[in-house]
């Protein structure tokens, strides 16, 4: 299985070829999205933090940013700063400089005297980097470069049945022929971290998974929260949830069942091929965020609920096994599942049907949040602002 | 046969149901080629669980080839199998580890 995607310079290839205009901090993001939307090409990002900050929570962000930057969807970036935050343009930019050759430039709006003079510039700026995206031709490349997300959120009794199954052997289908995929979410491997476990290529990554657990725990457990209070929820064994066991063994069944080759703290990019973990929130758009900054070229989402999310940079394909809920939001579901759940069709033969779907993302096909233009992130953080 | 429930793993000693079953019903489901079935003994809701073999007090429940927690007590061949028959085992992280 090959795909067309656009050769860079360091890593994998990308499936977009995006200019990605990006605030360094929260003031940055509306003069961002006024140049996204005078560029045809140019994707933004609305940024809510880096100012005010712990430095952990600065940390993160500086992740999330540079990880966006070096995306291999991204061709080229405009970095729009203020010139007072915690890490200003310039110094972002330096940065990215050091991670990647591709073009970076970058524009402070006190150094240029207002909005309106940093917007012309960065539409110039992001204009010649959009013609020169413009005539960068597509190359083959073999599926085994391809490095994808794996999400669920806005759950229901069928994901662990249907849409995560079908995703996990959509996974191993990927695995096996050299492609990279990570979970993400680690809050919802308790309970069924000692299965995950099981999976690790290495007793150091067995530990890895368990340790992730544990940390995740005692961390929400400082702040006052037990994450097993409750669990499963009423609705969940109303459901047909009956241990927070079953629930989490339903949510890890997306990551497939191939060896765990890594573990991998947020937003950052695996160093291996196969199936890799990643420790994130359970919040689905916290998790996603992590994963595109890690350079996720696309990411399967699977849902039972519905959700509308999108992300900028990287195409993200919505999976339901609820039948109704595909029919109802059909403007925002991508693959329908529910044959599984119908008994029409297995959740293998439903996994093995969704190569067809990846290879279309990979090729140029846009998924329904893509074409809407969705924009979803939110970054993860530790600690209020200061 | 109508598909009325799906086996998560072959080792599974439980479906879930994708339908309302009603007691009596015969409850179809797919094992790799084949269609195996068992009789409901009772009324299983939508994506619950029914028993595919008679389950011991304290025995593993088995979905997704993996153990989902313990009855607390026997479960014949047909029945429900949901939160007030099946209980977490408790673990602990430490024990979790493993020797490297």
């Amino acid at each position: 299985m090959q795909f067309w995607g656009y050769r860079r310079n360091e890593g994998r290839p990308g499936i977009r070829n995006h200019i990605l205009i990006l605030p360094t901090c929260a003031c940055g993001s509306e003069s961002s999205r006024i140049i996204a939307s005078q560029v045809k090409g140019a994707v933004n990002i609305v940024f809510n933090t880096g100012c005010s900050d712990v430095q952990a929570n600065t940390d993160m962000s500086q992740k999330i940013l540079t990880g966006f930057a070096c995306n291999p969807n991204v061709y080229g970036v405009v970095i729009i700063g203020l010139g007072c935050e915690t890490v200003p343009h310039d110094k972002l930019r330096e940065k990215i400089q050091a991670m990647t050759t591709k073009p970076v430039v970058s524009f402070g709006i006190q150094d240029e005297g207002g909005t309106l003079k940093t917007i012309e510039k960065g539409v110039r700026a992001a204009r010649e980097m959009a013609a020169q995206a413009g005539m960068q031709q597509k190359e083959l490349f073999d599926i085994s470069e391809l490095y994808l997300g794996i999400e669920c959120g806005g759950s229901d009794a069928t994901s662990g049945i249907g849409s995560n199954p079908a995703v996990g052997e959509l996974s191993d289908l990927l695995v096996d022929m050299g492609a990279t995929t990570v979970m993400s979410e680690s809050i919802e491997w308790i309970g069924g971290e000692h299965v995950l476990a099981k999976r690790a290529a290495t007793p150091e990554i067995h530990n890895q998974i368990i340790e992730v657990c544990k940390k995740y725990e005692e961390h929400l457990s400082a702040a006052g929260q037990d994450c097993r209070a409750g669990q499963p929820t009423p609705g969940n064994k109303a459901g047909g949830l009956s241990t927070l066991d079953e629930k989490s063994l339903g949510c890890i069944r997306k990551g497939g069942t191939r060896p765990i080759v890594e573990v991998l703290e947020q937003a950052v990019p695996p160093s291996k091929h196969g199936a890799v973990v990643m420790d994130t929130a359970g919040y689905d758009i916290s998790s996603v965020t992590s994963m595109v900054a890690s350079g996720c070229n696309a990411v399967i989402f699977t849902t039972g609920r519905g959700t509308c999310t999108g992300n900028a940079i990287a195409p993200v394909l919505k999976v339901t096994a609820n039948g109704r809920t595909y029919q109802r939001m059909e403007d925002n579901m991508d693959v329908d599942l529910s044959p599984i759940i119908r008994g029409e069709k297995t959740y293998q033969e439903m996994g093995r049907e969704m190569l067809k779907d990846i290879e279309d993302i990979c090729n140029g096909k846009l998924t329904k949040a893509e074409a809407y233009g969705f924009s979803d992130i939110a970054v993860d953080h530790v600690c209020r602002f200061v | 046969m109508e598909i009325k429930a799906l086996l998560m793993g072959l080792s599974d000693n439980v479906v879930t149901c994708i339908t309302d079953v009603k007691a009596g019903e015969t409850v179809a489901y797919r094992k790799g080629d084949e269609v195996l079935s068992v009789e409901a003994a009772e009324d299983i809701p939508y994506c619950h669980k029914i028993a595919l073999t008679d389950i011991d007090e304290g025995a593993d429940v088995i979905k997704y080839d993996e153990s989902i927690g313990r009855t607390d007590r026997a479960v014949k061949q047909g029945c429900l199998v949901d939160h007030t028959n099946l209980f977490s085992v408790p673990r602990d992280y430490d024990s979790e580890m493993v020797e490297v």
